[in-house]
């Protein structure tokens, strides 16, 4: 290994990939567009409320006020309220498309002062599960208080709510994780794939044969300038995550191996790929087909935890799975126990795509 | 040492399948000597330079380049030769500085790529990316790239097919710059005006196997027609002169010729005119090209190879 030769290749890699508008779109700008458009869609859904409307048949009594306060303070509700001119409020909220509401009845203060039940009505909608849950937690809380303070008790238990993890953590700072990994799988994938064929067709690996430039040598270069971009698109992505929508990941020394191994590995595998195929549109088809299930299915958009479980075993056998989870428990959780095994997974990973890549590679024909 | 042979093939065989591409052929390369290899498409020269280059791998036979085995030596060979392959390709978006840089620097070689791209003739487009180069411009940058090393032997695979007559000649150029420099030039052409002008040496090349080999004037004494002296003169003329001397006359049209094999027959055959009293017109003398000793070799063997398939050819029908 001669690495003013790596260097030399490097440089002239760097440069035909530079002078290239397609592949840099692809490797710098591309991910930057995916996170402002996710980060603009996905940035006001942190801890969520959920609209309630309130129709106070009751005349704005204090007691029916207090109550509506200790709705409110629940802090998962966002109160709308309807005015009883409206009429019945169930036929109401169907024509606002099904979303949940209460009536508090008249005579809601008088009963309570006379000691006498009140039946609160609440509306759900029976197709949303978890937000009719949210409902009725919150209202069966409420009316809790309001007993709780006529029977002259006072609350001993409170609830406190917090996120997982260490800090309240929003959907950017799981998108960030997920944007570092699609870099590091998509501009590998989608170059080398093509110029392992396009060299191979055009004779360039022919022509670099006839030099003292090694094999050995020309995938290094290629995973270093792979390695950099990498690393731009991992500052883009935490720059602009921190900058636009207040994410709270940074960097931590365990995030660098990912950003090394990781292009390791999908330059190999994209090597592998191109250079197996018989020409480059079908080197295109089997890039193509590596790339876009391992895109989606990898944790990248959407976090795995939520798959169902035949498709989570999918995503288990991917290679980005572990680049992505190995990042999110370096980033997010500060797991560091977890995100080494997760690296321990790449590492071997690489090294069976890199001997493979290196085997199957010819730059010279039989 | 003038006479050592850079170049030494011996029983080369090179079979895909049933087809042998090259098919057994025997030649020697001398030092500082511009060697052509001449012949149609498909004849086998791309296959035999690429087994001297190291590229392919010969099903028999052997082949030595500086005394070294192409494919087993081939890093020690590799800085001492310079090839430029046959349609050659380069990196789109690198212009030539550059890709002479990247070359100087790969073969340890330093070298400034201004004097390279003068000597090609290439200075002006120093700064394109490639693929804005025209087709000879493409093969000039390939010659630059093949010379970063100073190498002691280069492989020209058709370097000017393709291009203009002016970028042809530009490559020429180069070429016998190189010669003059002591440098051995292994070139394939089907260019016959080509390997006439630039070769020393030619060997014809037809279905794999080499059918005339020498220096352009040997190949044309030994196979092609004697010289021809042609006299615009009435018919009667040949009839006297048949008379006369004891050479081959005929009557071609309006055309008496007489065919010589000695300077010296030149003479004798115009005094015998001029003695004979018949007015004539105008006198010229041809003789062959390497072109039409070319076609006619490399005709007869397409016949003989005709004949030899209709002959074979209903044995394998059915009656």
């Amino acid at each position: 290994m001669n690495l003013r030769r790596v260097y030399l290749s490097f440089q002239t890699l760097a440069r035909t990939y530079l002078r290239n508008r397609v592949g840099l779109f692809f490797a710098l700008v591309f991910p930057v567009i995916l996170i402002l458009l996710f980060g603009a869609i996905f940035s006001n859904s942190g801890p969520t409320t959920t609209a309630l409307d309130v129709q106070n048949l009751d005349h704005q009594s204090p007691d029916s006020r207090n109550f509506t306060a200790l709705l409110n303070q629940t802090g998962v509700l966002s109160l709308t309220f309807v005015s009883p001119g409206v009429g019945n409020l169930s036929a109401y909220l169907a024509g606002q498309g099904g979303t949940p509401g209460i009536v508090i009845p008249a005579g809601f203060q008088a009963n309570l002062s006379r000691d006498q039940p009140v039946r609160v009505l609440v509306y759900t909608n029976p197709t949303d599960g978890s937000q009719s849950g949210i409902v009725e937690g919150a209202v069966q809380g409420a009316i809790n208080g309001m007993n709780l303070e006529k029977a002259g008790g006072r609350p001993y238990v409170f609830l406190v709510g917090l996120n997982v993890g260490s800090t309240v953590y929003t959907y950017i700072d799981y998108l960030i994780p997920g944007l570092i990994g699609f870099s590091i799988l998509t501009s590998p994938m989608f170059s080398v794939v093509n110029i392992a064929s396009e060299y191979k067709k055009e004779k360039i690996f022919r022509q670099l044969s006839l030099t003292p430039l090694t094999r050995g040598e020309w995938l290094v270069s290629a995973i270093l300038w792979f390695i950099v971009l990498t690393a731009i698109s991992a500052f883009l992505m935490i720059g602009i995550g921190q900058g636009l929508f207040h994410a709270h990941v940074g960097f931590t020394l365990l995030l660098l191996p990912f950003l090394v191994i990781g292009p390791a590995l999908f330059v190999s595998l994209g090597l592998l790929a191109g250079s197996s195929a018989k020409d480059p549109e079908s080197a295109a088809v089997v890039g193509n087909l590596i790339t876009f299930p391992m895109m989606f299915l990898a944790g990248t958009f959407f976090p795995v935890s939520e798959f169902p479980p035949w498709l989570a075993a999918v995503a288990h056998v991917l290679p980005l799975y572990y680049v992505i989870e190995g990042m999110n428990n370096a980033l997010l959780y500060g797991n560091v126990v977890a995100s080494l095994e997760d690296l321990l997974v790449v590492t071997v990973l690489t090294a069976i795509f890199f001997t493979a890549a290196i085997r199957a590679f010819r730059w010279r024909e039989k | 040492m003038p006479t050592e042979n850079v170049v030494e093939v011996r029983g080369l065989v090179k079979s895909y399948g049933p087809l042998r591409a090259v098919d057994g052929i025997d030649l020697t390369v001398r030092r500082g000597e511009v060697f052509s290899f001449l012949g149609p498409n498909g004849a086998g020269k791309t296959t035999t330079v690429e087994i001297l280059e190291g590229l392919r791998e010969p099903t028999e036979g052997s082949a030595r380049v500086l005394g070294l085995d192409p494919r087993a030596d081939s890093a020690r060979l590799i800085r001492r030769t310079g090839v430029i392959p046959q349609d050659f390709r380069f990196f789109e978006k690198i212009t030539p500085r550059e890709a002479i840089a990247f070359y100087a620097g790969l073969f340890g070689h330093p070298k400034d790529p201004d004097v390279l791209l003068r000597q090609v003739g290439l200075e002006e487009k120093a700064n394109d990316r490639f693929e804005n180069l025209s087709g000879g411009q493409k093969q000039k940058l390939g010659l630059a790239l093949a010379l970063v090393n100073d190498p002691e032997v280069i492989f020209l695979d058709e370097p000017t097919t393709g291009l203009d007559p002016q970028a042809r000649r530009a490559i020429w150029e180069v070429i016998r710059t190189l010669r003059a420099r002591g440098t051995t030039v292994f070139l394939t052409t089907h260019y016959l005006e080509e390997a006439q002008v630039l070769s020393d040496r030619v060997a014809i090349i037809q279905h794999g196997r080499i059918i005339a080999l020498g220096t352009p004037e040997e190949i044309i004494h030994r196979y092609g027609r004697p010289e021809v002296l042609q006299l615009e003169a009435p018919p009667a003329l040949a009839t006297l002169l048949r008379k006369s001397l004891a050479l081959p006359v005929r009557v071609e049209g309006d055309q008496v010729e007489v065919e010589i094999s000695r300077k010296e027959d030149v003479l004798t055959v115009l005094t015998a005119v001029q003695a004979s009293g018949v007015p004539w017109q105008r006198v010229t003398t041809t003789r062959d090209t390497l072109e039409d000793v070319f076609i006619r070799l490399v005709g007869k063997m397409d016949e003989a190879g005709a004949r030899a398939e209709a002959g074979t050819a209903p044995e394998g029908r059915d009656p």
